[in-house]
């Protein structure tokens, strides 16, 4: 436990002192988003209708962006190399690297939903289920974007790579997430959805620090 | 008192054997310098000997136990510093912060602070590592082993980018190291004033690749 | 010692033997599932002749999760085993895997068309399955994005396996949600639902793609144990050009 507060420590000092990293993470979101009235014109009905998806997918793309960054910087300045030489379990520094990533990058998007609803004119019964929506599933996209980021490592174009790996396996979580904001919109039941999408995190949190940290380990042995 | 050994090692990096039938061991205050040409695997044999990468033949181990040092790394890791290339120095934080981050994983109790004077940093202690030197980084990362004892050396290259005064601190660790029951293993292209060590050449082990069927 | 070449002259052994057979076999069901298919089988009561896509569609789309599961084993046997063999068997599964994939994909499609009235509707079946062409391709990439072609095998093998999750997804996707694609006929409880001169084309041209794969896969994992020759080869010359800088400049012991 000790070291998982130790590199949580670390990583969310290197993010406050390098940072414009959150920043621009957020801004893409916001001007991804604020493309679509462009897109497919600012009538207020269709906007709503689509407001859910826009927001799910830039917030997917946005959360994906900063991912190439999570395990490169220490695979490349050889700070990986020592980690895995240190007493420590693996799986737990990973756990901590990605709470890092999801507290610079996550937790502003879910901060900057909201405005960004206002915008598309979401209803105003669908804010409760996009945020608690946004909250189950912008952690399972840092855990399952971990895999991504340590199976890329010292390959050829890492981030173009990274999201032809990563988003076809975003899909569940985008499915989910999307559906349970139009149950809300529709006065439908979505707990359902909300409880997959928790569900999700519970089997994505088990099994990917797990498979990144052995991705991890094939990585700096070659 | 611990030993550390290895038998019949043989490695098969990137395509090919780089060496085989290699033997080594060392008994506490031993140093061995690894010496030979570019690719001979010097680096191939320290990592093996970190237990970061395994043998393709042959087993290292640790005193008299039958147990491999691979079959629980974690406890290998332990008593274990590996130095290599890459120095690790983040950018953004300072001296004693890099060198307490990795303190810390190790040992709730760790000398940084003294580590750090013995190897004529301390007056950067408070300087983010964009400023530092080459050189300065390569202090700053064996401050990092210094601050938290382990009973095995592993150092690739350690007297890269030192100065004089530097690698004259750099071998006084280590003979206080040894002094107190520690081992050394280091890959070195200058000379180290190392008392009394054991060469291995790797020269010796490179073997012919087997032919291809 | 262990040396990493000596399976590969067995299997190329044992390949050589199996080729032929393997290519007769692809011959012969392929024709007598074709005759079979298309001649004398009728069409159906409801779906008239377009029912013969059903031939190629079906097989199809079980060879794209036969491959898969198929390439997720062999990783798994690679990462465990650390079987040299089972590297190059993943990696010579996965295009012909995709490409079945492709193939159950677009056929479905030309049957969808006239039998939904749309080319291609987001439900879970086709979904899934989309998902399963882009792993493929993940793997393909990822394993082609490395210098190193070990670390390439050992990243995508890992991927492959993650992605294994998507197949049970694919085989009950039609048993879990409400979907457009009708539900297995042939693989189920209380026996195949479906006529026996249908299901008789049916499994001539299952066996007909199994053949194939085998042939296929046999000639793909000979191509890449040669292109591993070369290049231990090549490293070889490398080493030995070096050594003798290093003895012709009297740096070496």
């Amino acid at each position: 436990m000790s070291s998982f507060i130790a590199i949580l420590s670390r990583d969310l000092n290197l993010a406050y002192r390098q940072g414009m990293d959150s920043v621009m993470v957020v801004m893409f979101f916001v001007i991804a988003v604020v493309l679509f009235p462009f897109g497919v014109g600012p009538e207020a009905n269709i906007l709503a209708r689509i407001a859910a998806g826009v927001i799910w997918v830039a917030a997917l793309l946005a959360s994906m962006l900063s991912l190439e960054r999570l395990f490169d910087a220490d695979y490349e300045d050889g700070s990986l190399e020592i980690l895995i030489l240190q007493p420590i379990t693996l799986e737990i520094a990973v756990a901590a690297k990605v709470t890092a990533h999801w507290l610079t990058t996550g937790l502003p998007l879910i901060i900057a939903a909201p405005v960004l609803a206002i915008l598309l004119n979401l209803p105003a019964d669908g804010f409760a289920v996009l945020i608690s929506a946004l909250a189950l599933g912008t952690p399972s996209l840092s855990l399952i974007g971990a895999i991504g980021a340590a199976l890329i490592l010292g390959a050829r174009r890492g981030g173009v790579l990274l999201s032809l790996l990563v988003l076809p396996l975003y899909i569940p979580v985008l499915i989910f997430g999307v559906s349970a904001v139009d149950a809300g919109l529709g006065g439908f039941p979505f707990k359902s959805h909300l409880l997959a999408l928790g569900g999700l995190l519970l089997a994505t949190l088990a099994l990917c620090p797990w498979v990144s940290a052995s991705a991890l380990k094939q990585a700096l042995r070659s | 008192m611990p030993s550390f050994s290895g038998q019949g090692l043989g490695c098969f990096r990137g395509g090919r054997l780089v060496f085989e039938n290699l033997a080594f061991a060392l008994q506490p205050g031993n140093a061995l310098v690894l010496r030979g040409p570019n690719g001979s695997g010097k680096s191939t044999l320290l990592r093996l000997m970190a237990g970061l990468i395994q043998p393709l033949e042959g087993q290292i181990k640790w005193s008299d136990s039958d147990a491999g040092i691979t079959d629980d790394p974690d406890l290998h890791y332990g008593r274990t510093h590996y130095v290599g290339h890459a120095d690790a120095v983040k950018p953004v934080l300072t001296v004693t912060e890099n060198v307490t981050f990795w303190a810390r994983l190790r040992s709730p109790q760790s000398d940084v602070a003294g580590a750090i004077d013995k190897l004529g940093i301390a007056p950067l202690a408070d300087i983010p590592g964009q400023f530092l030197s080459a050189g300065q980084k390569r202090r700053v990362n064996l401050a990092r082993i210094l601050a938290v004892p382990a009973n095995l050396w592993l150092l690739d290259e350690p007297a890269t980018a030192l100065d004089v005064d530097a690698i004259a601190a750099l071998c006084d660790a280590i003979a206080e190291h040894r002094a107190a029951g520690g081992m050394v293993v280091a890959s070195t292209h200058q000379n180290l004033a190392l008392t009394d060590h054991a060469v291995l050449h790797l020269s010796d082990y490179i073997t012919e690749d087997p032919a291809l069927v | 010692m262990i040396h990493r070449f000596a399976n590969p002259t067995r299997f190329v052994r044992l390949a050589d033997v199996i080729q032929p057979w393997a290519a007769g076999m692809t011959f012969l069901f392929f024709v007598t599932g074709l005759y079979f298919g298309l001649f004398a089988s009728p069409a159906d009561y409801q779906q008239g002749e377009t029912v013969r896509i059903m031939y190629i569609h079906v097989p199809a789309a079980w060879m794209a999760l036969f491959c898969y599961t198929a390439m997720a084993a062999a990783c798994g046997t690679a990462l465990i085993w650390k079987h040299p063999l089972a590297d190059l068997a993943a990696r010579a599964t996965a295009p012909i895997g995709a490409c079945f994939t492709l193939l159950a994909l677009v056929t479905g499609s030309l049957w969808g068309q006239p039998m939904w009235g749309t080319w291609w509707v987001w439900d879970a079946r086709l979904t899934s399955v989309l998902i399963l062409f882009f792993l493929y391709l993940g793997y393909m990439a990822l394993n082609n994005a490395f210098d190193d072609a070990e670390r390439g095998f050992k990243a995508s093998a890992i991927l492959a396996l993650v992605g294994f999750v998507n197949v049970p997804i694919i085989k009950f996707s039609v048993d879990w949600w409400n979907t457009l694609h009708q539900p297995a006929s042939v693989l189920k409880a209380g026996g195949p639902a479906i006529h026996a001169s249908m299901l008789t084309p049916l499994i001539l041209m299952a066996l007909a793609f199994k053949a194939y794969y085998l042939w296929v896969l046999l000639i793909r994992m000979r191509g890449e144990i040669n292109a591993m020759k070369v290049r231990a080869l090549r490293m070889r010359q490398v080493q030995q050009a070096d050594m003798a800088d290093k003895v012709a400049a009297g740096k070496v012991g």
